[in-house]
């Protein structure tokens, strides 16, 4: 039910911003102090990218920014202008899923399933990253994203049938 | 064509997980309504007093600020304290957001501004000047212990039995046994911080209706909460919310983001989202801090002979949250002689909310432990002792247990865990320069049902469809409810639609204790019996009489036909029944109520053995739960992936209740100083290692008519003793303060 | 968060003739800290000149004398995975790998890893007294619950720890940091660059108003041998050290010929005692010579009700670290105590 987007009414100060997201160009007009991740869900309608906490501290906002994997709540949108970012929505073509998405189902890997975007951006970072060898490794390189549900081990076990996928192809 | 196969107990994937991976899932702040306003909650900035002034015009002159609400220009509201009552209030008077110049409590909502954005909303509300007259206040549990008092006694009390009466004598008991043990206990307060921050978007449609998509547990609570306060009839407001981001008890109740949107949304006549920051997740309800005094004794067989258990908990000045921490030494050993103690301080603080397990994971971390150590003075094994102590009844309340497959999971989890390896001295195992030690506890929680109703509609497809009003907080309601459906009628999960998270549909309680899937699940079954029995009165009067002479019991339902069960040659599809039916979708619902009389014969509850090993660094003092098994007897599994996620969940919640989590209070300040994810630890993924789960067989007559008891809270109760154990055994420390710290071992 | 202009920089000189326009203005790079205090409305810049598009200053590179410069606006993933810094500095590697998460360090600079602001909670509660965050408001933190705070070097204004990692190993590995600034620019040895809270806690570091940092120098020698970074904290990964030790050491068969030991968590600034150091060359390599150089750094910790437990703890760590270096492959990911 996504619906026309508002404008701010304070517009004095916004500047242009364009963003490719998901390869669709975005052309924005924000005030500075807006975040990527306030750009993304209330000025462009993609809501898939979750706020947790909006300090840095949680990881649901992790967004693939210029092939990196970052938190979009600690990025002003301005700061980006210009850059590629892949959210949750944009990680595989329509009507089909990742590997890591098929995975996250597969082994149960969330539960409420706020966490869960940025729980799958980051994986995608880390094992482009392609420094995390072992099961200790990926749990410490996915340790910036929090689950409360406590599928930890599910996470993992999804991520490690991927990479081990991956490795093997 | 297929045998049809038995949805229940398949590891059916959750039916929505689609949906999450994909991040099309909407949760209550995901919705994009035109012309929704933002709304930013202000809070008092101290912990009791009065605001004396309130200036809001440095707010009010930014263009595109519409209005900040405070107790001096907020609507008229209800009067009655009642009308502010949730479905999980506890005696007292609710909170009421705005409702005069008085603080509470740190914290506390004291205004909201709504803006065109919620940039502008939350710079709006920096620009506040507000005035305070400071009162002394109390925040502190230990220091106050002396004004503890018996709680009041109120509706929540049904669900929250009291202590058990005392039996024996017990002061005579315990001084004549030969193996005694006391033991003080402190757990401080806890923030149950669901990943989503608590978010109400009010789509205003005029005319007095409300579309509210809410984080709740119980979307009637909130729309039953609305009504009253705001004067609405039930019918204009309607609650929706099919996602929810974790909640853990922190929804059971309607949190102040829900009043502020409506009152911001009726008081503009436009649509406004109010989401909380991860600051302001810290100024509602929470897991109350508590002291606990155990003194537990044995005879030199291990019998136990005395058991006391004192409880003081934390209320808020306004209502007596009270948990049923003391009850459960007793449901587990049948002590002749007992004293269970249950007592509340009142503080300025807001009042306590369920958090996981309420009361169990408190109360069974103290018993669990005490037992431990009943079992080390005694010289027994901890897992022997807790076998010479098993009861088949409830001695507490002298019935037997509808069913109790303890026993197995004491040993099946012991088997695959290998406690055989334990050595029972401390400080005896090691594995390099760490320490290793075993540690098992018991856990219980109860397993309840309330009433729910459901509605069924068969449609010309052939495809069912049931609707309830209740959430699923990531527990898997979905999944399970479609295959509990699926089973009714033998179709396929794909050919059945649960629909819910709407206050429009049929009646559910708050989802939380536990018992979702034996209260909805009942109303589920019931209503898809009463559809089998209604499809199959249709196919009866259809013409060829396919069933002349066949009862409903002669019949089986499956694949979309209903035929003869020892006659498969003698079927009609159920597009057909619904052909006959003038081609109008067959729809009923039924009220599912659990049966009183019956239950209260037994005691009712699931049952878990935890068993652990930890590595602790013998210098440094850095402990890992480097494995645990659970062993868990819950009746009847209805999906074995899910409610193993649901145990997973709860184990790890175990780890981090024992090792991770707390809210750090400065009393000197009356407030909690780490009100974010950086400085409150909940466990990353480099905390946590090797998790097992087993699910013990339990047939279960009693309980329900799915034999279910919930796997929500089973999971944590028995993890943190079952650590603190591991410990001892570890390192010879027994550290009864949580969580504990690795420092407190160095 | 406040309003405020923002700005991009083309370059150093003209980042410097932005920020030269009058009033409250801030720097911004990778954003991790400031944003998040601009969002917590603890720190309210007019203005914001972004760094993160000036030319240079974006590269790793071996500098003619041995050492390596690492630019000030190179991510701290980008420099922690760099091949050279792995070769030659894996102590700093270590540690960078040790701070925040993935994705921060993705973000983060190495200039920004120095200007860090400290994560004491009552620095953190705009609502409460902190000389840090409102100089002459009083410290909340002596009386309150200082399980995180310093032991060494505090004063009575300000017990705040430092937070970064990162810092440790450079301070361990003796950089110095590259500064431009409207007069001019200056090379700060790191262990003058953080500084002790004294009567002034709100300075951080002796940085000079509008300066810029624009690299970190490392010396030739990286002890890339025998290293190890360990930080012990209240979960085993994202969160802030309670004590952390960087050590690397030299050696000649098992006799040390030059140590070098810095701490986190524990200070105002990363903590290196250069007596213990020197106590340690010529000494053999083992736990008793760690224990005495240990002594040596913790002389003068003072504890507080709630943290008194850091000074042994530290103590252990170091000797624990140094036994770590001897033995650089058991390092653990997360730099968690191993051997």
């Amino acid at each position: 039910m996504l619906t026309e987007l508002t404008e701010p009414t304070t517009l004095k100060a916004s500047q242009p911003v364009n963003l490719v997201v998901n390869g669709t160009p975005l052309q924005l007009n924000l005030l500075p102090w807006v975040s990527l991740l306030d750009a993304l869900r209330d000025y462009s309608g993609l809501t898939g990218t979750k706020k947790g906490c909006d300090h840095g501290q949680c990881g649901a906002c992790t967004v693939i920014c210029d092939g990196k994997r970052v938190l979009s709540c600690l990025s002003l949108a301005v700061s980006k202008d210009g850059s590629e970012i892949t959210t949750i929505e944009g990680i595989a073509p329509e009507g089909d899923l990742h590997p890591l998405q098929k995975a996250f189902i597969e082994h149960d890997a969330f539960q409420c399933g706020y966490c869960t975007p940025g729980q799958i951006c980051s994986a995608i970072g880390m094992m482009k990253e392609g420094k995390a060898k072992t099961r200790a490794e990926v749990k410490e390189l996915m340790s910036g994203n929090l689950c409360r549900c406590g599928a930890n081990t599910n996470i993992i076990d999804a991520i490690m049938e991927v990479q081990n996928q991956s490795v093997h192809e | 064509m297929e045998p049809y196969k038995s949805q229940i107990g398949q590891p059916v994937s959750r039916l929505e997980g689609h949906l999450k991976v994909t991040g099309t899932a909407r949760y209550a702040g995901d919705y994009s309504v035109p012309g929704l306003l933002y709304g930013y909650v202000i809070n008092s900035t101290i912990t009791k007093g009065k605001i004396i002034s309130f200036d809001t015009s440095r707010a009010k002159a930014l263009p595109g600020v519409l209005e900040v609400f405070t107790h001096e220009n907020r609507p008229s509201l209800a009067w009655f304290d009642l009308q502010y009552a949730d479905m999980d209030a506890p005696p007292g008077s609710p909170f009421r957001p705005l409702q005069d110049a008085d603080i509470l409590y740190n914290g506390q909502p004291i205004g909201l501004v709504v803006a065109e954005t919620f940039e502008l909303a939350r710079y709006a509300a920096t620009l506040m000047d507000i005035e305070y007259e400071e009162e002394a206040f109390d925040t502190d549990l230990r220091s106050q212990q002396h004004l503890a008092r018996s709680p009041k006694i109120g509706m929540a009390t049904m669900l929250k039995p009291l202590p058990p009466k005392p039996k024996g004598n017990f002061e005579k008991a315990f001084n004549a046994s030969p193996n005694q043990v006391s033991a003080e206990f402190f757990h401080g307060t806890e923030h149950h911080n669901p990943l989503e921050l608590f978010a109400t978007t009010t789509v205003y449609e005029g005319k007095g209706k409300l579309t509210i998509y809410d984080k709740t547990q119980g979307t009637i609570n909130s729309q039953m909460y609305v009504a009253n306060i705001f004067g609405l009839k039930f019918k204009n407001v309607r609650v929706i919310s099919p996602y929810v981001g974790g909640a853990f008890g922190s929804a059971l109740r309607p949190q102040y983001q829900l009043f502020l949107s409506v009152m911001a949304a009726l008081k503009l006549e436009r649509s406004v989202l109010v989401t909380l920051d991860r600051h302001q997740m810290f100024t509602f309800g929470h897991r109350p801090p508590t002291v606990q005094r155990t003194r537990f004794s044995a005879d030199n067989n291990g019998i136990i002979t005395a058991l006391n258990h004192l409880a003081i908990g934390e209320t808020s000045r306004f209502e007596d949250y009270t948990e049923v921490v003391v009850n459960w030494s007793h449901m587990l050993y049948p002590a002749a002689n007992t004293l269970m103690q249950y007592k509340l301080v009142e503080l300025d603080v807001y009042s306590p909310l369920d958090m996981r397990a309420p009361g169990g994971v408190t109360g069974m971390h103290a018993i669990e432990s005490t037992i431990d150590e009943l079992a080390h003075k005694s010289k027994i094994d901890p897992l022997q002792l807790r076998l010479t102590n098993y009861t088949e009844i409830d001695v507490s309340l002298n019935r037997p247990y509808s069913s109790k497959e303890l026993r197995e999971c004491y040993l099946q989890g012991a088997e695959k865990f290998g406690w055989d390896k334990r050595n029972p001295e401390p400080r005896s195992m090691r594995r390099g320069n760490k320490l290793v030690g075993y540690g098992m506890a018991t856990g219980i929680w109860e397993a309840n049902q309330l009433p729910a109703k459901a509605e069924a509609i068969l449609t010309g497809d052939g495809k069912l469809k049931i609707n309830s009003a209740v959430t699923d907080i990531g527990t898997g309601t979905l999944t399970v409810m479609t295959q509990i459906a699926a089973d009714e009628l033998g179709l396929p999960v794909e050919d059945v639609e649960f629909a819910y998270g709407d206050s429009k549909k049929p009646f559910a309680p708050i989802q939380g204790g536990s018992f979702t899937v034996s209260t909805v699940g009942s109303a589920v079954k019931a209503v898809g019996a009463a559809m089998r029995k209604k499809l199959f009165s249709i196919a009866k009067k259809m013409k060829g009489g396919v069933f002349d002479g066949a009862d409903l019991k002669d019949v089986s339902f499956e694949g979309g036909r209903v035929f003869i069960t020892n006659d498969r040659s003698r079927s009609v599809s159920f597009q057909e029944i619904i052909a006959a039916n003038d081609n109008k979708p067959v729809k009923l619902s039924k009220f599912s109520v659990p049966s009183i009389l019956k239950l209260k014969k037994y005691s009712r509850a699931a049952h878990s053995a935890v068993f652990v090993e930890v590595e602790v660094d013998e210098e440094l003092g850095v402990i890992n739960v480097t494995r645990a098994v659970t062993a868990v007897a819950a009746g009847k599994i209805i999906n074995p992936k899910t409610a193993r996620s649901q145990i997973l969940g709860g184990m790890i919640w175990g780890i981090s209740k024992a090792l991770r989590e707390e809210t750090i209070q400065d009393d000197g300040l009356g407030k909690y100083m780490n009100q974010n994810l950086s400085e409150y630890h909940i466990p990353v993924h480099a905390d946590i290692h090797e998790l097992d789960v087993i699910f013990v067989d339990e047939k279960d007559t009693v309980v329900n008519e799915l034999g279910t008891k919930g796997v929500g809270e089973i999971g944590i109760v028995g993890m943190p003793p079952a650590i603190t154990n591991a410990i001892f055994n570890a390192t010879g420390k027994r550290i009864n303060q949580l969580p504990i710290h690795f420092d407190m071992l160095l | 968060m406040n309003n405020f202009t923002y700005k991009r920089a083309e370059s150093i000189e003209d980042a410097l003739a932005q920020n030269n326009s009058g009033g409250n203005s801030s720097y911004l790079a990778g954003g991790t800290n400031l944003v998040d205090l601009m969002k917590y409305d603890l720190t309210r810049p007019d203005s914001l000149v972004d760094l993160n598009r000036v030319d240079g200053h974006h590269e790793i590179y071996e500098t003619p004398e041995g050492g390596l410069l690492l630019g000030a606006f190179v991510t701290n993933a980008d420099t922690a995975w760099h091949p050279i810094v792995e070769e030659r500095y894996p102590l700093l590697s270590k540690a960078i790998l040790a701070g925040a998460s993935a994705q921060i360090r993705n973000m983060a600079t190495n200039g920004g890893n120095l200007l860090q602001r400290t994560r004491c909670y009552y620095f953190y509660d705009a609502n409460v007294p902190c000389n840090k965050r409102e100089p002459g408001s009083g410290c909340s933190a002596i009386p309150g619950y200082n399980r995180i705070m310093a032991i060494l070097g505090t004063s009575e204004s300000c017990i705040a720890v430092f937070p970064s990692d990162m810092c440790v190993g450079l301070a361990a590995l003796d950089a110095t940091v590259h500064v431009e600034g409207p007069t001019g620019s200056r090379s700060i040895p790191f262990a003058d660059f953080h500084r002790l809270p004294g009567d002034t806690p709100e300075i951080d570091n002796t940085l000079l108003p509008g300066e810029i940092i624009t690299g970190i120098e490392l010396p030739a020698n990286g002890f890339s041998k025998n290293y190890s970074y360990l930080k012990l904290r209240d979960r085993n990964s994202y969160a802030f050290a309670l004590v952390s030790v960087a050590t690397g050491l030299e050696l000649d068969g098992n006799v040390i010929r030059e140590a070098r030991i810095a701490l986190g968590g524990v200070a105002h600034k990363p903590w290196r005692v250069r007596e213990a150091e020197e106590f340690l060359a010529g000494k053999t390599a083992d736990a008793a010579s760690f224990g005495q150089a240990a002594e040596i750094i913790l002389r003068g910790a003072v504890g507080f009700p709630h943290n008194a437990f850091k000074i042994e703890l530290a103590k252990r760590a170091i000797v624990r670290n140094c036994m770590m270096a001897l033995d650089p492959e058991s390092q653990l990911p997360g730099a968690q105590p191993s051997v």
